[in-house]
């Protein structure tokens, strides 16, 4: 036996000529790829004193290119609670079909009483943990936003590894590192959410989305917003554009590419 | 050898393979990262039992990374009570480490532990209960719910028992147990604090003839104060650890809850 581990119970090429290769599978298995590919970036939200505003723009790109321009983020589930996706495009996609024949069944066996965000957020949050433990992911990072089954704001949120949280604001993605810290500024706390109007919170929210489009490269202009309360249910516009945009700070920046003088 | 490699034209003057590729090294061309299962959200879990007493408490931070996801995510429950309010538990359980384990964990055990009152008529004991909790750790032996768990209660004869845990299921009774992300900086506070280690009575002899100072129970307004001190020290001294303080205190009249405002930077 020759002394090359590697060529042991192989045909001798002496003997048979060099082996065709191409009869062989390359060296390693075959893997699943296990990242996203068309993704959509932050969504937003904020409790205010009888609701949720909820914002997510309409881009969903691949990779640096912005690919689909509009792409609706926010899916209504039904009058007391809307889902705000981040993450996977497709796993988006399946998620809301999931979602829909939930509600389907719901409305089949329920007589008059329908699933709260609260109820919507733990189906959600039991999806996610079990796919995980799969250890087969739906890769997205998700707010539930609505009324709770005493018709309260509820905001909470879900990601990909069953991870649950609540607070009075949310952010995913890079808005949980640029629009989580402004919105603190507006509630920092649950009692403070009394004190917050309507105005007051889509405003933070209309800001926050103004300064993610500055700063996030994987961000769009357009967006989708919603505010549920109770007497108004979900009110969502899907094709909004970004107001009173000034880019003179871009004046400002030194570096990056651009010379000292221009 | 040539006789042997010499036709395969490519490797003429290397080793050759009969196969298309060199043997595939895994750690060095595995460029794609796996999807990983687990995440550590920080935060710490404190429990020190008394003589009639066991009290558990946890910060009520939850973080990913540098960020704070929110300031007010509860590590310590009630097991055992009404769904929604709790009323009736005897049983308190602290959990952290990974929260969506840690919110699994609670769950299954809070499950358990109301079919066995419904199956058996009486409450489970503290003692079976821990020894329940170590089977359902080890049962996931080879995927962990990985947190670091903390039960407590009263025993049969209504003293303070605590139970401390590793993820896997291993399990002691102790006097008092510090765990999570400051548990490195609560632990020998509570050694010296509770346990009085290193304590010497002064005047009782020469160098190693010094006799210890005797650990006893302490009594609840101590402890208290002791697990808030320990809180606001770790809240100084460790990024995860703040927000707030959240602690269950169990007696013989059930169970209290106490809030205190932690440092929130």
């Amino acid at each position: 036996m020759n002394h090359l581990p590697q060529a042991w119970g192989r045909p001798r090429d002496d003997v048979y000529g060099p082996y065709d290769a191409s009869y062989l599978q390359s060296g390693h298995p075959q893997t699943h790829t296990k990242s996203p590919i068309v993704t959509g970036t932050s969504v937003l939200a904020v409790k205010f004193q009888d609701g949720v505003v909820i914002a997510a723009d309409n881009l969903a790109s691949y990779g640096s290119l912005a690919r689909f321009t509009d792409v609706k983020r926010l899916r209504p589930f039904n009058s007391k609670c809307i889902v705000g996706f981040g993450g996977d495009v497709s796993d988006m996609q399946y998620l809301d079909r999931l979602l829909n024949s939930l509600d389907v069944v719901e409305n089949y066996s329920s007589e008059g009483h329908s699933l709260n965000a609260k109820n919507l957020h733990t189906y959600l949050s039991k999806v996610m943990y079990k796919r995980r433990s799969e250890i087969n992911p739906l890769w997205n990072q998700m707010l539930v936003a609505g009324l709770d089954g005493d018709d309260k704001p509820f905001l909470s949120s879900i990601d990909l590894l069953g991870t649950t949280f609540s607070s009075p604001t949310l952010a995913t993605g890079f808005g949980a590192h640029l629009a989580q810290p402004l919105l603190r500024k507006v509630a920092d706390d649950e009692s403070k959410v009394a004190g917050v109007t309507k105005e007051r919170a889509i405003e933070a929210v209309k800001e926050c989305m103004k300064v993610l489009f500055y700063r996030d490269a994987r961000s769009l202009d357009r967006y989708s917003i919603a505010i549920i309360t109770k007497e108004g249910g979900v009110e969502l516009k899907e094709d909004e554009q970004l107001e009173g945009q000034s880019w003179a700070f871009a004046e400002t920046i030194r570096g990056y590419g651009r010379t000292q003088e221009v | 050898m040539d006789s042997l490699l010499g036709s395969n034209p490519t490797l003429a003057s290397n080793p050759a393979y009969s196969f298309s590729k060199a043997p595939y090294n895994s750690a060095a061309d595995n460029k794609e990262h796996a999807f990983y299962p687990y995440t550590d959200n920080g935060g710490s879990t404190l429990g020190i039992t008394g003589e009639d007493f066991c009290i558990i408490a946890g910060d009520t931070r939850s973080t990913s990374g540098y960020s704070i996801n929110t300031r007010y995510s509860p590590k310590v429950f009630r097991i055992g009570g009404d769904d929604e309010t709790g009323e009736g538990a005897h049983i308190i359980l602290s959990v952290v480490g990974f929260a969506a384990d840690g919110t699994a964990l609670k769950e299954r055990l809070n499950a358990i532990v109301k079919m066995y009152k419904y199956q058996h008529g009486k409450k489970i004991s503290v003692k079976a209960c821990a020894q329940r909790l170590a089977t359902i750790l080890y049962g996931k032996r080879f995927f962990p719910y990985y947190v670091t768990a903390i039960l407590g209660g009263l025993d049969e004869d209504g003293k303070g028992a605590l139970y401390s845990y590793d993820p896997v299921g291993s399990y002691e009774r102790e006097q008092c147990r510090a765990a999570g992300a400051a548990a490195s900086l609560i632990m020998p506070f509570l050694d010296n604090q509770v346990n009085y280690k290193n304590q010497y009575l002064p005047g009782t002899g020469e160098g190693h003839d010094l006799e210890p100072r005797q650990a006893l129970p302490l009594p609840r307004h101590d402890v208290e104060q002791l697990v808030r001190d320990a809180f606001t020290s770790a809240t100084e001294r460790h990024i995860e650890v703040g927000d707030g303080l959240q602690m269950l205190v169990m007696t013989k009249n059930g169970i209290e809850e106490l809030y205190h405002p932690l440092k929130r930077d």
